[in-house]
């Protein structure tokens, strides 16, 4: 499906920037040098023959203990040429930084909010990397595998024998 | 003629008119509303049980039903909304995840409405049939005839009734044999004192 894309890729980033690309159950996917990531986003967009104009998606996988620990993985939907395509990309858990997708696709806004919320990634340039599900008193991010499956954080309680 | 004697006569028919008379609160937050409206619709019409009016506003209703999911994070607003109602006050959590969690047993859902406030009648189900949001209002409603809410108790424990003495001695009449807690002078029925009330007045003006 779209196997032009991937190519594409290959074409235009012979040095390392491209990693790994696969195809599975007709979905292309591609893994991305974590440094190049923000660089592949701009070329997937802009190329005539690529045209990435949907921002689909952008999240994150908790692969411990695998290194680096976390995936960002980002979904780019082409409206004009109706392909799309999987972008994945490895974080490490010492330093978990990747640059923000925001100026690419403004779409990618909540996205990485969420990301950032869910599993602690912090998105370089972003322009507002707040929590947005959880409240601000959250600690800690509760998508990881670490955290604790039990473990509440409530913000009020009624007291014992109290209506 | 003793005021109790007054006062158990009068419960019956206040709390026979507060039963029959709810005005609720809906505190819908998931997909149990669709089910709960049902319960409004014609169908199963929860008007019938004179239970009509929703009114959007806590300081208006009387019976705030806990409908869905709620969260950590929506918690203090439950509990905000809640202190709003005047009293006699009750509660309904309707379905189970305001019951106890329901299915939801993670880092973001409190497990059950009663974590925050008190709750007066559990509706089980995922999400209950209509019927059974009538049934508990039937519960409901016999527990508020018997003074059983939980409000209702506690207005007992602190001023001795759970109805307004107002209503059954104006203030013309002023203090009269066989009050348990006597007010002060001239003000008598205005907000019956409780012990703690009483204790800090020191007698007539």
């Amino acid at each position: 499906m779209a196997q032009v894309v991937l190519d594409k890729l290959r074409d235009r980033f012979p040095g390392g920037e491209i990693l790994e690309t696969g195809s599975q159950h007709g979905n292309e996917w591609a893994r991305v040098a974590p440094a190049a990531w923000r660089q592949v986003a701009e070329f997937l967009r802009d190329d005539a023959a690529t045209r990435m104009d949907m921002f689909v998606d952008l999240t994150c996988v908790d692969r411990s203990p695998r290194e680096p620990r976390f995936d960002v993985v980002l979904h780019v939907y082409s409206v004009e040429k109706k392909h799309r395509v999987r972008l994945l990309a490895g974080v490490e858990e010492r330093q978990p930084v990747i640059a923000t997708l925001v100026p690419v696709w403004p779409g990618a806004n909540w996205f990485e909010r969420e990301a950032f919320d869910m599993y602690g990634v912090r998105f370089e340039g972003h322009p507002d990397l707040r929590r947005i599900l959880m409240y601000p008193e959250f600690q800690g991010h509760p998508l990881r595998k670490d955290y604790p499956k039990e473990k509440r954080q409530p913000l009020v309680r009624r007291l014992p024998g109290s209506v | 003629m003793p005021l109790s004697f007054y006062s158990t006569k009068l419960a019956d028919a206040v709390n026979w008119a507060r039963k029959y008379s709810l005005f609720q609160y809906p505190f819908v937050t998931a997909c149990c509303g669709m089910e709960f409206m049902a319960v409004w619709a014609p169908k199963y019409d929860i008007a019938r049980f004179g239970a009509e009016f929703p009114r959007f506003s806590p300081r208006q209703s009387d019976l705030l039903i806990v409908v869905g999911t709620i969260t950590e994070r929506q918690a203090p607003v439950l509990r905000r909304i809640y202190d709003q109602m005047c009293e006699p006050k009750w509660v309904m959590a309707f379905g189970v995840c305001a019951s106890t969690g329901g299915f939801y047993q993670n880092y973001s859902v409190m497990p059950g409405a009663d974590q925050v406030i008190p709750v007066d009648v559990y509706v089980p189900g995922c999400p209950p049939r209509p019927e059974q949001a009538l049934d508990a209002l039937i519960l409901l409603q016999e527990r508020i005839q018997r003074g059983e809410g939980h409000s209702q108790v506690v207005l007992k424990q602190e001023r001795g009734f759970d109805v307004p003495l107002a209503a059954i001695r104006p203030t013309k009449m002023g203090t009269q044999g066989g009050v348990p807690n006597p007010p002060a002078e001239g003000r008598g029925g205005q907000s019956p004192p409780g012990p703690h009330a009483t204790a800090t007045r020191t007698g007539g003006k």
